[in-house]
């Protein structure tokens, strides 16, 4: 069951994977990225990670590509592209070099810390699933509000900067700069 | 994997036959159920408002115009599906779907009746067997109602844009911005009856609302409910939300182009966020099934559904009143109450809220801890109102043009 479960939601992120860089249209690409999202999703569901999942959802999904949409349809840019033209020449040998680094990058992670994982058996200390099932958030609150609390509070001030920068960078007064 | 399959008590132990029968009863039960609640909904929308509009409405098909949904629902049925020319086949195909399934999905998490009193818990005995007149009850549970309901921005969105179209397209970006403003100010009143019940399954929440005192609208203090109240109506893109669709400026809005059955499929899902969302207000604010009093002879089990679907009319009269009286939002007014007024009302009691629920588990001097959060609460909207006021006035004096 788990492993059927598992090709599925892998199948899923592959495809949407693939399908974010191969597809010559936007939107089409974005929803991709859905696809792929979702799949994320399912294999938390599959470690027990209800919260992580739902949130996975609620904010990756249902906001941000949200906001992808918005912007792609608000500004026009939803025309395939054409992808055999390349401005760029450097760009593809560049991008499949850091890839494959990347990849040899985790597998090195994963072959070098294989006894921690297995040793560390069931990754989150999930309770039975007959008990309680608010263990999975009470475990996050406790680390998120309690173990790194100063990360969590710096990492919320870093996206207020983020908010204000982009406020003050699209102001446009009128009668100053090239737009009238 | 048994919480994957949503904690039914059912579906612990062995699987045999009788346990599989009964779930796959309740799934049937609860889609037949829900198209039929649906398309009396669209009746009794029509009709009420009728009634308001000194009209007498549908009163052709069956009694009291009862099927007139029904000839609607077949007439579309035999239109002809046209296709633009200019539409993204694959996405305007999709974009019903991406409505209508989000729509339907709600009903599982929703408690649609059980016997709550005594610390029963709301579980029934079918057939010698321990279940939960509700579908699936996942440890997510009010989470994944919010999921759901992120997904149903994507149908209305792509509907817009796959048209190939300008209103459609208009529609659906105005569609897009409304949806996620309100999503926060309706998740942070959701995340105050969450502080209270201290679970997220919808089967807790409705069993922490024991008698009316405990129901959440009073526990909680109202403004939450009112916040989800408004946040659920721009949700829904229903009136005076409906800038959606408004028919004056985009002709009918991100369904334009939309004709037989999949235009079909988007008024059925809009209808039926209206009956499900009700149902969720009932869940989170006024104790889902749990009745005001023992109604005699009728079984406890019953009882709750009664109560429930009595709670959910009041709700559904309510919407169809406000579509009948309040005229359409304009587009600036909408964000300002989104984002000016509904979002910090709705993290300023969640504040209050905590810090009531803190003062109560440390026993700290009520009269006080309610002094000193009043204080700083009238002390941050002084605040925010004069940082709107100074940045409309810079916006002005400098010109600003967005």
């Amino acid at each position: 069951m788990e492993l059927v479960v598992f090709v599925l939601a892998a199948a899923m992120i592959l495809v949407g994977a693939v399908g974010v860089i191969v597809r010559s249209n936007p939107v089409h690409a974005a929803l991709s990225l859905i696809l792929t999202l979702f799949g994320v999703a399912v294999m938390f569901v599959a470690q027990n990670a209800h919260f992580l999942a739902a949130v996975q959802v609620i904010v990756y999904a249902g906001a941000i590509v949200v906001l992808f949409l918005f912007v792609i349809m608000l500004l026009g840019v939803d025309r395939s592209e054409d992808l055999s033209t390349e401005p760029f020449k450097v760009q593809r040998p560049l991008a499949a070099i850091v890839g494959l680094g990347l990849v040899g990058l985790v597998v090195a992670a994963v072959v070098s810390s294989r006894d921690a994982i297995t040793a560390r058996g069931d990754g989150l200390n999930v309770a039975d699933a007959i008990g309680d099932g608010d263990t999975n958030i009470k475990q996050l609150a406790r680390s998120v509000f309690g173990d790194y609390v100063v990360a969590f509070e710096v990492t919320s001030v870093l996206l207020v900067v983020a908010v204000v920068g982009t406020v003050l960078l699209t102001r446009r007064i009128k009668g100053s700069g090239k737009d009238s | 994997m048994f919480a994957v399959l949503g904690l039914d008590p059912l579906a612990i132990g062995d699987l045999i036959w009788a346990p599989l029968l009964i779930i796959l009863l309740k799934v049937v039960v609860i889609f037949a159920l829900g198209l039929l609640v649906t398309m009396f909904m669209v009746w009794f929308e029509r009709k009420a408002i009728a009634g308001m509009g000194n009209r007498i409405g549908p009163n052709k098909a069956g009694p009291w115009g009862l099927l007139q949904t029904l000839a609607d629902g077949i007439k579309l049925f035999f239109k002809e599906d046209l296709l633009p020319d200019r539409a993204d086949r694959f996405v305007f195909k999709l974009a019903p779907y991406l409505a209508f399934v989000p729509a339907f999905l709600v009903w599982s998490v929703i408690p649609l009746g059980g016997d709550f009193s005594d610390g029963k818990d709301g579980l029934v005995e079918w057939f010698g067997h321990t279940t939960r007149v509700q579908l699936a009850d996942p440890p997510v549970g009010i989470l994944l109602f919010m999921a759901l309901s992120a997904v149903a921005v994507y149908g209305i969105m792509l509907a817009g844009w796959s048209s190939g179209s300008k209103y459609p397209l208009l529609g659906s970006v105005r569609a897009s911005a409304q949806m996620v403003s309100y999503e926060a100010a309706l998740g942070l009143s959701i995340a105050t009856v969450l502080l209270l019940s201290g679970t997220l399954s919808t089967s807790g929440i409705v069993g922490n609302q024991g008698g009316i005192a405990d129901w959440h609208v009073v526990s909680t203090g109202v403004v939450p409910f009112v916040i989800f109240m408004l946040a659920a109506t721009a949700e829904m893109n229903r009136p005076p939300f409906d800038l959606v669709e408004a028919e004056q400026e985009l002709v009918g809005g991100f369904n334009t182009e939309y004709s037989s059955i999949r235009f079909g499929l988007f008024f059925l899902a809009e209808f039926m966020n209206t009956v499900t969302m009700s149902g969720i207000i009932v869940t989170l604010f006024f104790g889902g099934p749990q009745g005001l009093f023992d109604i005699p002879v009728i079984p406890g089990a019953i009882e709750g559904t009664i109560w429930f679907i009595a709670k959910v009319l009041v709700f559904l009269y309510v919407y169809v009143w406000m579509r009948a009286t309040l005229p359409r939002f304009r587009y600036d007014q909408l964000m300002d109450l989104g984002w000016k007024i509904l979002i910090p009302a709705s993290l300023g009691w969640f504040m209050l809220m905590a810090v009531l629920q803190l003062g109560r588990d440390e026993g700290w001097n009520r009269g006080v801890v309610g002094v000193i959060s009043g204080v700083v609460i009238a002390g941050c909207a002084a605040l925010m109102s004069a940082a709107v006021r100074t940045s409309r006035a810079n916006r002005d004096r400098e010109g600003a043009m967005f």
